[in-house]
């Protein structure tokens, strides 16, 4: 019996104090959506959401989220298997080469991927000798599909990989002692157990694809996001209304991947026994290759691309603008909206895993509603509401607008905040509570318990939560350029301003610094025992 | 690696919180000249669809000349308009500078622009600018055909844009399907000659294997590599390719009389009815339509300066010789039905 409310205690009851305005905080931007959809006479919402173009784009972005989840699950798990339980050579630096395309703007990975893969691209100029005069058209589904698998399986291969190193290898060997084949064992035993590991990760992946708009915009697949973008300028009731239909179906998603999730303690936290890692033998080299052609098309061509764009820019002359205000503005909101996501994660967390309820589920579950929005609507809904502040102000206190670091920053934080909340949740859910309880009985005040048992405990999760959300937040490109400060170029304005008028050079070493600092970030994320 | 990882975490994390202390110098100009000149009422607001690359230097020498202060917020041109109409009476900006006419003829409808002194308008031909007065042109981008002149000289040229689809041009044309230019041109094929017609050409473009270009300048390169014998593009791509290969074989080709493809759309100006600097503004428009600026504009985009009376770069066709077709540049804000048809059309 799930109660509807969580236990009433003192800490449960200042959760709730904390959560509640928060999460009502994380649905202005849906309010505002519902807002304006509202302003759109009912029935010609009917004929345009039943009209066959509006359709042929919810198709298509169920196609592209099935597409994209399947295939960055086909590269994700037996990577994450690779490196984690067999005696794979160079693991570490495949576990750092396959999780750094996660840092790349999804814009700056689709263009270079049309640089070497569009009909005229740096692939056709080595084919042409073979008589290759142009490849097939990247644009439509094919580009947008694979920029977005690349750009989005490490989701599932760092979900996955941390979910191998919490299983214990005694299920598996008694699987083993009774008989069952390695594979039979993997399929039933293992496989089983990765579950929650494989879904949390393609959740995050299909939530991605639902709110990317870098990749399908410069592929041109007309998906949600894209059909979204190209309303608002025409009507924006419309374009709310598309909106919430997005938002409608990441709720499915949510649901799905809910149901899909086994019940149970997760508190099976790694044993100390280590796996005998599987001999790959021969294989070996075959999983070399496969893992290669991964990083070739995931890292090596983006950053080939982009460098090719720098040096031949510069050899034409371009002059290329300074990097140093805008990388420290970059990390300046970044990093305060990451600090500022690990600790309003932790109400969230705690409430949902210590004091479970309906009622704490759908708060956590609540912080998941906007991310797959597409960063325009979410800019545009603050605009809208600091606008309106700001007539109320504007009187008392003579501002001339509302833009600030703050407003971005709180921005990010309600765009983002999902990043934070899942490896936060996962940490707290493998700390076994009787360790709370134990040291309570010892005479510890629950604050100090949380202090000095739990939080420790849990913090490979928050860090890996906060480090994800800061290159996110790095990233970030139509939030920034709607909500920042004035005069406030940060290196994803400086990438966008410069790649919009074909100035190559000025873009790519903005997007080779910003890809070099998130890259660092990973070391946050990825285990230290690797 | 342990030591490894260790010392890159603690890196990132003094990086990060030296960024969060440390004060950013400012940019070009010092903010405490914008305060001043904010209490005294000399500040004036713009928002920019076109880039800092562009407009930051003759803002700043606009600055220099006049004492008024300007901040300055770029952006993408739609955002920025859809931006305006969210913010409505309680907007910070005062003007609107956007890449395109679409925008101007959104806020337009959308009632939020203020009509421009006589003065501004009549610097202007009236087919480059709003004929209710809202907004006024600064340059002027041509669509052009930019052809390979060792591969054909202007005969061979069709003398319509819809031309294109005859089967003689199998494979020998490049367009650019998703360029804002060509989308703004497409939705003029509709406004003048219909949806059917729009449909006929992008469908005629297709049968014939047109040649699918990312980009503008990709194009134009395409055509100097004898790719494509001939591309859909803007006039001033050249002059760039021209300036890093002054020998490449391209050339502009214009179509005789008033044909659809010799579209003209602008980069533009309006002022926000919210504005309280309103005279402010208009000197500032003034200023974007004066020699200087105008000289600048041409000198750096090759666009056209629109001026009445100012001359093009001499290697362009005089805008007095070009006839456009008739229409009203602020339509070009319909831009769902170009869209819906590409759409049909091209992720089929």
């Amino acid at each position: 019996m799930i109660r509807t409310l969580p236990r009433s205690t003192p800490i449960s009851r200042l959760l709730l104090a904390v959560t509640i305005p928060l999460a009502l905080a994380l649905l202005l931007p849906t309010v505002y959506l519902a807002l304006r959809a509202a302003q759109v006479p009912s029935g010609d919402a009917l004929s345009y959401l039943t009209r066959a173009g509006t359709l042929r784009v919810i198709g298509r972005s169920l196609l592209l989220v099935g597409a994209v989840s399947l295939s960055a699950a086909a590269i994700g798990i037996p990577a994450a298997w690779l490196t984690v339980r067999t005696d794979l050579r160079a693991r570490r630096l495949w576990t750092v080469v396959l999780t750094v395309p996660l840092v790349i703007p999804s814009y700056v990975f689709a263009l270079a991927l049309v640089g070497a893969l569009g009909q005229r691209g740096f692939v056709q100029g080595w084919l042409a000798p073979l008589g290759v005069e142009r490849l097939p058209s990247i644009y439509g589904f094919w580009g947008a599909w694979l920029a977005i698998t690349l750009l989005s399986y490490p989701y599932v291969f760092l979900s996955v990989r941390a979910g191998l190193k919490g299983l214990d290898p005694a299920l598996e060997e008694a699987s083993r002692t009774l008989g069952r084949s390695g594979w039979e064992t993997f399929r039933r035993i293992t496989l089983r157990q990765l579950m929650p590991s494989i879904t949390a990760g393609v959740l995050l992946v299909a939530l991605y694809t639902l709110s990317d708009f870098g990749a399908v915009a410069i592929m041109q697949y007309n998906v949600f996001t894209r059909a979204i973008y190209l309303r608002l300028s025409l009507d924006l009731g419309l374009a709310a209304l598309l909106s919430i239909v997005l938002v409608a179906l990441s709720v499915g998603i949510l649901v799905l991947a809910h149901i899909t999730e086994p019940r149970g303690s997760h508190y099976t936290q790694r044993s100390a026994r280590v796996p005998r890692r599987v001999t790959l033998g021969r294989w070996q080299g075959a999983a070399q290759a496969f893992l290669a052609l991964i990083a070739l098309g995931a890292l090596i061509a983006p950053l080939g691309v982009l460098s090719y764009w720098l040096v031949n820019g510069l050899q034409h002359g371009e002059t290329v603008n300074s990097v140093l205000a805008p990388l420290q503005r970059s990390i300046r909101a970044a990093a305060l909206a990451a600090l500022a996501a690990g600790a309003l994660a932790l109400p969230f967390v705690i409430l949902q895993v210590r004091y479970p309820s309906r009622l704490s589920h759908a708060l956590a579950q609540g912080a998941y509603l906007g991310y797959a929005l597409p960063g325009v609507v979410v800019g545009l809904a603050f605009v809208f509401l600091g606008a309106k502040a700001l007539g109320a102000l504007n009187q008392t206190f003579g501002l001339s607008d509302y833009r600030s670091l703050g407003l971005l920053v709180f921005a990010y934080v309600v765009r983002f905040l999902p990043q934070a909340i899942g490896p936060a949740r996962a940490g707290l859910l493998q700390v076994n509570p009787h360790l709370e309880e134990s040291a309570l009985t010892l005479g510890r005040s629950r604050p100090r318990v949380f202090l000095s048992v739990t939080l420790p405990l849990m913090r490979p999760g928050v860090i890996a939560g906060v480090a994800l959300m800061f290159l996110t937040a790095m990233k970030e490109l139509p939030i920034t350029l709607l909500l920042a400060p004035t005069g406030y170029t940060t290196l994803a304005t400086q990438i966008w301003s410069a790649s919009s008028e074909a100035f190559y050079a000025r873009a790519a070493a903005p997007a080779l610094v910003l890809v070099l600092i998130s890259a660092l970030s990973l070391v946050y994320i990825l285990d230290s025992d690797d | 690696m342990v030591r490894v990882r260790h010392t890159i975490a603690s890196l990132l994390l003094v990086i990060a919180l030296a960024s969060i202390v440390i004060p950013i110098p400012p940019s070009n100009n010092g903010e405490h000249l914008l305060d001043a000149a904010e209490a005294q009422g000399t500040s004036l607001t713009v928002y920019s669809g076109r880039s800092e690359n562009l407009v930051g230097p003759i803002i700043e020498q606009f600055e220099k000349d006049t004492g008024i202060e300007i901040e300055v917020r770029y952006g993408d041109t739609t955002s920025l308009a859809l931006a305006l109409v969210e913010e409505g009476r309680n907007t910070p900006a005062d003007v609107f500078f956007s890449q395109d006419a679409g925008a101007l003829g959104l806020l337009t409808n959308a009632d939020l622009l203020t009509p421009l002194p006589a003065y501004i308008l009549d610097s202007v031909e009236p087919r480059f600018r709003d004929p209710n007065g809202t907004w006024v042109g600064i340059t002027g981008r041509a669509r052009v055909v930019a052809y390979n002149t060792d591969a054909l000289s202007e005969e061979d040229l069709p003398e319509t844009l819809f031309g294109f689809t005859d089967p003689a041009w199998r494979g020998r044309i490049g367009f650019v399907p998703t360029n804002a230019s060509f989308l703004a041109h497409l939705t003029a094929i509709r406004v003048v000659e219909g949806d059917d017609a729009a449909r006929e050409f992008v469908e005629g473009l297709i049968a014939n294997q047109a040649l699918e270009y990312e980009r503008n300048p990709a194009a134009v390169a395409g055509v100097a590599a004898g790719e494509v014998d001939a591309a859909l593009v803007n006039h001033y791509y050249l002059f760039r390719l021209l300036a890093e290969n002054p020998d490449a074989p391209v050339a502009n080709y214009y179509f005789p009389g008033d044909d659809i493809g010799n579209l003209i759309n602008v980069a533009g100006v309006g002022i926000l009815s919210a504005s309280d600097a309103k005279p402010l503004a208009q000197q500032f428009i003034a200023y974007l339509l004066s020699r200087t600026a105008q000289q600048y504009f041409a000198e750096e985009t090759f666009e056209y300066p629109l001026l009445i009376g100012f001359p093009a770069d001499p290697r362009l066709k005089p805008l007095d010789e070009i006839e456009t077709p008739e229409i009203n540049l602020s339509d070009l804000d319909d831009l769902q039905g170009t869209l819906d048809l590409l759409d049909s059309l091209l992720t089929q």
